[in-house]
């Protein structure tokens, strides 16, 4: 070590002039690289948390909706969050188009939140916008809220027929996931289309 | 901590001096592992072993915190997420899988290492029982973890070593089979042995590394030992920790890194047994059940009692694989010589590597199907254990004559090579040069 250290204290032939050593640059190439590696070694650590394949192959879902008629809703589960399912009656699409646009938190209509063709089958997520309760009004005999839609009993979210928000805290409509009626009968949610 | 001339803590930046008034931290590490900590300037690569360990310690915690949050601890769902789950579902699963299931043979690589080391050059001695002794806890406490997390993928090696090893208990009379009842919570291993086992398993790591700190602790009192064994005397003796020793460790530890990744991505499965592939079943023990690698040489002990003799032959198989560690903990008091270096004791020395020759063959009798053969080889080698540490060692240190020490450290270095080491264009003048070293 004695050696080392004396060769480096030697101006003439180490130095790489203007005030670098080589043992600076070699100390600073290897610990960066090293460093490097370590940064690489944490990727596995950080994405071993995103959701894993099996739960990526939930991805889509199939239900079945010959048996819901008009005026009512079904439960189905998607990505391990419950789908709304409704059948409006046509007082209940009235209602909706009734509504001026521009009194809305999140402005849609009713048809923009539903198939062409198919705007009695409002399909959303049951998930709350404000802080992701699963809102009331899907079942039988529930409360529907002043606005006859869905009625969120944690923070008292209330949206419409169309499932828009009206009043209370959440800031956005209840969202519309991706789906596409692969028969009359049955309806694929997750899948694009 | 060690020594009268070891560099202070004096921080610059005004934050670190604010930080230093409050919370001294930063001088604490200063002074375990920084600059502050000096460590004889003679240490041959030998002395890796323990940081390289720490490594492995640090590499097991954080992988296997990472796979607990994909493991479920139940009988009928534990093969599958460890081999189905982890293995192909969770992003990068596979590799930090195998990344634990290696990281634990290059633990126990650098454990023993490290432990050989200091049976050579006598780290037991006065002043570092207790860092010795604290060793062989960790040792034992690792020992402990790694059967239980052997245990949790629920295969037929798993299964039957959770069988097998509570088994032990059964030997002891009387109070044996209630205590393996309760360990287990059952009458074989089940949902509640390995629930318990997976508990303990995510606990016991903390309890190393915590002893693991008590051992750095008693280590800086005396400080580190040398191979020479010769105390440091003065400061020309010691060079500071960091740069120094940080810079041989780290790239000590960067080529076994290579070595542990070269094994974890093209052997993942080298040093493991084929059989914990098959899920475990409770009617069924493999034709050949052995434990993994590093229990060999102890699972060959165990085995070579094949006969009664006053207490029944299962007895004497456990009580001697205890006591075969057990007996390390007396290691400073057998070895009497006052000399502490393997390398200036000629007899010593013969004796060591053939207790290195003596183990390897029990691992190779303990790692095999018990063949008469094997069975007679491990005897032999059990028996010669035991003789080795019970009567060569005490008998050695009293008859054998040791060469003679060096001076110092600094003279070991520098036998009449002072030449060569001394700063290129200066005549060799032994005392500068190493202060020179230091500065």
């Amino acid at each position: 070590m004695a050696t080392a250290r004396s060769a480096e204290g030697s101006t003439s032939s180490d130095s790489g002039g203007e005030g670098v050593r080589r043992r600076d640059f070699l100390n600073v190439a290897a610990v960066s690289f090293a460093g490097v590696g370590a940064v690489a070694a944490l990727a596995p650590l950080f994405v071993q948390m995103s959701p894993s394949q099996d739960v990526l192959a939930l991805a889509t879902t199939e239900v079945d909706i010959s048996k819901v008629q008009t005026g009512q809703g079904i439960k189905a589960q998607w990505r391990k969050q419950p789908v709304f399912i409704r059948n409006l009656t046509p007082k209940e699409i009235q209602e909706a188009d009734a509504v001026p646009l521009s009194s809305l938190r999140d402005p849609e209509t009713l048809a923009e939140r539903t198939k062409p063709g198919k705007k009695n089958w409002l399909i959303t997520l049951g998930v709350c916008t404000h802080l992701g309760c699963v809102p009331l009004g899907i079942g039988e005999g529930e409360n529907k809220g002043p606005y006859g839609g869905y009625f969120c009993p944690c923070h008292g979210s209330q949206y419409d027929t169309a499932a828009r928000i009206r009043a209370g805290p959440a800031p956005k409509n209840l969202f519309v996931p991706d789906y596409q009626f692969t028969s009359p009968t049955t309806v694929t949610i997750g899948a694009k289309g | 901590m060690s020594f009268s001339w070891a560099k202070p803590y004096e921080p610059k930046h005004p934050f670190m001096r604010w930080l230093d008034d409050r919370l001294p931290l930063p001088r604490l590490v200063y002074g375990a592992v920084g600059g502050g900590y000096p460590v004889p300037r003679n240490l041959n690569y030998w002395w890796n072993f323990g940081f390289t360990a720490a490594i492995f310690l640090a590499i097991q915690i954080v992988t296997g915190i990472v796979l607990a949050m994909h493991y479920y601890a139940t009988a009928d769902g534990a093969f599958n997420s460890v081999n189905q789950h982890i293995m192909r579902d969770v992003n990068a699963g596979w590799l930090l899988r195998y990344a634990h299931m290696n990281g634990a043979s290059f633990f126990f690589i650098a454990v023993y290492i490290h432990i050989f080391r200091g049976l050579y050059y006598g780290s037991y001695k006065a002043p570092r029982e207790l860092v010795w002794m604290l060793g062989l806890v960790i040792y034992l406490l690792m020992m402990a973890t790694a059967f239980m997390g052997y245990v949790l993928p629920w295969g037929q090696m798993s299964y039957w070593g959770a069988q097998v090893i509570t088994g032990f208990f059964s030997a002891f009379p009387v109070v044996g089979e209630p205590i393996r009842i309760w360990l287990l919570g059952g009458y074989a291993p089940d949902q509640a042995a390995l629930n318990r086992f997976f508990s303990l398993h995510y606990l016991l790591p903390f309890v190393i590394a915590a002893v693991v700190i008590l051992h750095i602790w008693a280590l800086h009192i005396p400080g580190s030992g040398n191979p020479t064994g010769v105390d440091v005397k003065d400061e020309r003796d010691t060079l500071p920790f960091h740069p120094f020793y940080t810079a041989k460790d780290g790239w000590f530890v960067g080529l076994l890194l290579l070595i542990y990744a070269i094994v974890t991505f093209f052997a993942p499965n080298y040093l493991g047994h084929p059989d914990n592939y098959i899920p475990a079943n409770p009617l069924a023990t493999p034709a050949e059940i052995v434990p993994e690698w590093y229990f060999w040489p102890f699972y060959a002990i165990l085995r070579s009692f094949t006969f009664d003799f006053i207490l029944p032959a299962k007895l004497w198989g456990v009580l001697a694989m205890f006591s075969s560690i057990l007996l390390l903990f007396f290691l400073p008091w057998l070895d009497k010589s006052p000399v502490r270096s393997g390398s200036y004791r000629p007899v010593f020395k013969r004796f060591f590597w053939l207790l290195v020759i003596d183990v390897v063959l029990l691992g190779w009798a303990g790692g095999g199907a018990p063949t008469p053969f094997r069975n007679a080889i491990g005897q032999i080698c059990a028996a010669y254990y035991f003789l080795h540490f019970l009567l060569i060692l005490p008998l050695v240190s009293a008859f054998e004559t040791p060469l003679p020490l060096p001076k110092s450290i600094t003279d070991s270095v520098l036998h009449g090579e002072e030449a060569k080491a001394a700063p290129a264009g200066t005549k060799p003048r032994r005392a500068k040069t190493a202060t020179a070293v230091v500065e």
